[in-house]
C-alpha cells in the first residue's frame, strides 16, 4: 500500500492549526508523564493514594478468575504425575524414609530445644499474623516482580509487613490499598532478605534475579558455602522478617554464591499471610539510613 | 504529518459511538489482560495493552492524534500498576514515532509494519527494564530478550483480533 500522496491536512488552516496544537498537547503529555515517572522513581512511596484506589478497583479481576485458573494449572501438573508415576513412586519413597529419620532427630532436638529454653527462661514470642489472604495476580508483562494480595490496609495491612506462604516467605508489602495490596516478592532484584544457610549457620544476602530465582552471596569471603540442596532462612538481621523463615533452596553455585528457587511458590501458593514487622523500632531505623527501595 | 488530521472534522464528529469507542475501549481491555490471575515467577507475557494499542494505529493511522496516547497510557500505568507516567510519557511518543515513520516510509505492507511493531515493542520493554534500572530493581538486560520476542511473535495474533473488531465496529 502506497502512502497517500498529499501531507497536509488540506489547505484548511484551522486543520493544519488542529494538528499543530494536537501536537503541541501530545508533548505536553509526554512531558507530564517523565515528571510522573521522576516522582515515582525518585519517592516510589509518593501518590499513593492513587495507586491504592487503582490497586482497590482492579483487585477483584484477578480475585474472581483466580480459583479457575488454579484449577486449570493443578490439573495440568496431575497429568504430569501420571506419566512419571513409577520413578517418582520410587524417589518419594526414598525422600520418606529419609525424611523419617530426620523428623524423629528433630522432634528430639525440639524436646531439648524446649527445655533449655525454659531453662534460661526466654518467652518465645508467639508467631503473630495481621491477616491473611489470598495472591490473585503477579506482574508477568514487567521486568520488576509484583504480586496482588487480597488483603488491603482495612485488614491492618501496612507497607514494608513481611507475607509468607506456608512452604516459606514470599516477600514483603510495597503498596497497599483498601482492600488489596501489592507483594514486592522475594525474587524481585529490589528484595534483599538477610538470610542463614540451614546447613552450619552462614550468614548470607539473597537478592532476587527478577526471573522467579534469588541469589544468594555469602556475607564472609573465602570458600563457597554453598551446596545444591541447600535450604536458606531468614536470619532475622534488619528486623522486617522474624528469623526461621524458610526462603530458597540452591539449584546450581555460581562463582562467588549459588542460585537458589524460592521454596514458596506464589504460583501455587493459595494463601499467604501478612506478618507484622519483627522489630519495628529496627526496621525504621535501616529503612531511615538506606534509600527507598 | 498524522493521519488523524485527513478525517474531516464533520467525520469525526458525526462517527457512531461505537466507531469510536470500540479502539479505546479494546485497548484498555488489553491492558486489563495484566489483571489475568496468572501468577508467574518471571515475565513471560507480552504487554496487551502497548500490543493493542499499536494493532490499532497500524491498522487504522486515522483515527487517533497522538495526543490519545497519553489517556491510555496513564490508564494503562493505573491499570497494571506499572512505574506511574512510564505508559503516558512513552505511548504519546510511539503513537509520534508512527506519525514520523508514516511520512518517510514509501512503501509499506505487513512485513515492515510487523517490523514498525517489533522496534516500538522492543522500545518499550527497554524503556520498561530502563526505569526498574534507575529503581534500582532491574535483573540482567538478557533478561528482558525473551520479553521482547514474545511480544513480536504475539502482535500478529493481537493485529488479528483487532481487525475483527474493526470490522464489527464499522458494522460491516
Amino acid at each position: 500500500m502506497a502512502p497517500p500522496p498529499n501531507r497536509r491536512p488540506g489547505y484548511s488552516r484551522r486543520a493544519q492549526y488542529g494538528l499543530f496544537i494536537g501536537y503541541l498537547i501530545a508533548v505536553a503529555g509526554v512531558l507530564g508523564g517523565l515528571l510522573l515517572l521522576a516522582a515515582s522513581i525518585v519517592d516510589p512511596g509518593g501518590l499513593s493514594a492513587v495507586r491504592g484506589a487503582a490497586l482497590d478497583v482492579t483487585a477483584p479481576v484477578p480475585g474472581a478468575g483466580r480459583g479457575v485458573v488454579q484449577t486449570f494449572q493443578n490439573a495440568v501438573g496431575t497429568m504430569g504425575n501420571y506419566f512419571e508415576a513409577g520413578s517418582q513412586n520410587e524417589t518419594l519413597r526414598r525422600e520418606r524414609d529419609l525424611l523419617r529419620r530426620q523428623l524423629i532427630a528433630a522432634r528430639a532436638a525440639s524436646i531439648e530445644n524446649r527445655q533449655l529454653k525454659r531453662l534460661l527462661d526466654i518467652s518465645r514470642k508467639s508467631p503473630r499474623v495481621v491477616t491473611s489472604g489470598r495472591i490473585v495476580g503477579s506482574s508477568f508483562d514487567s521486568s520488576r516482580r509484583l504480586a496482588v494480595l487480597s488483603a488491603g490496609s482495612s485488614d491492618g495491612v501496612r507497607v514494608g509487613q513481611p507475607v509468607r506462604a506456608p512452604d516459606g516467605l514470599v516477600g514483603r508489602i510495597l503498596e497497599t490499598g483498601r482492600f488489596a495490596s501489592r507483594v514486592l516478592l522475594v525474587s524481585d532484584r529490589a528484595n534483599v532478605v538477610p538470610v542463614t544457610l540451614l546447613r552450619g549457620g552462614i550468614a548470607a544476602l539473597s537478592t532476587g534475579r527478577g526471573d522467579g530465582t534469588v541469589e544468594l552471596k555469602p556475607l564472609q569471603v573465602g570458600r563457597n558455602p554453598f551446596r545444591p540442596g541447600d535450604i536458606v532462612v531468614t536470619s532475622g538481621t534488619g528486623g522486617i522478617y522474624a528469623p526461621n523463615v524458610a526462603v530458597a533452596y540452591v539449584v546450581k553455585l555460581a562463582d562467588d554464591g549459588a542460585i537458589a528457587r524460592p521454596l514458596a511458590d506464589p504460583a501455587t501458593a493459595q494463601f499467604a499471610i501478612v506478618e507484622p514487622i519483627f522489630e519495628p523500632t529496627a526496621a525504621d531505623l535501616v529503612s531511615e539510613g538506606a534509600p527507598a527501595p | 504529518m498524522s493521519r488523524s488530521a485527513l478525517a474531516s472534522r464533520y467525520q469525526q464528529r458525526t462517527a457512531p459511538y461505537r466507531a469510536r469507542l470500540v479502539p479505546i475501549v479494546s485497548t484498555i481491555l488489553a491492558s486489563c489482560l495484566a489483571l489475568l490471575p496468572i501468577v508467574s515467577a518471571g515475565q513471560m507475557l507480552p504487554n496487551f495493552g502497548l500490543l493493542a494499542l499499536l494493532a490499532w494505529r497500524l491498522l487504522r493511522p486515522e483515527i487517533w492524534s497522538a495526543q490519545m496516547g497519553i489517556g491510555l497510557g496513564l490508564a494503562h500505568d493505573l491499570i497494571t500498576g506499572g512505574p506511574l507516567g512510564l505508559g503516558m510519557a512513552l505511548w504519546p511518543l510511539l503513537l509520534m514515532f508512527f506519525d514520523f515513520a508514516d511520512n518517510r516510509l514509501q512503501w509499506r505492507d505487513h512485513w515492515i509494519e510487523w517490523l514498525l511493531a517489533a522496534f516500538a515493542i522492543a522500545l518499550a520493554s527497554l524503556a520498561d527494564w530502563k526505569v526498574a534500572d534507575l529503581m534500582r530493581a532491574a535483573g540482567p538486560l538478557s533478561n528482558v530478550v525473551p520479553h521482547i520476542l514474545i511480544s513480536i511473535l504475539f502482535f500478529p495474533a493481537v493485529l488479528r483480533v483487532v481487525v475483527m473488531l474493526d470490522r464489527w465496529r464499522l458494522g460491516r
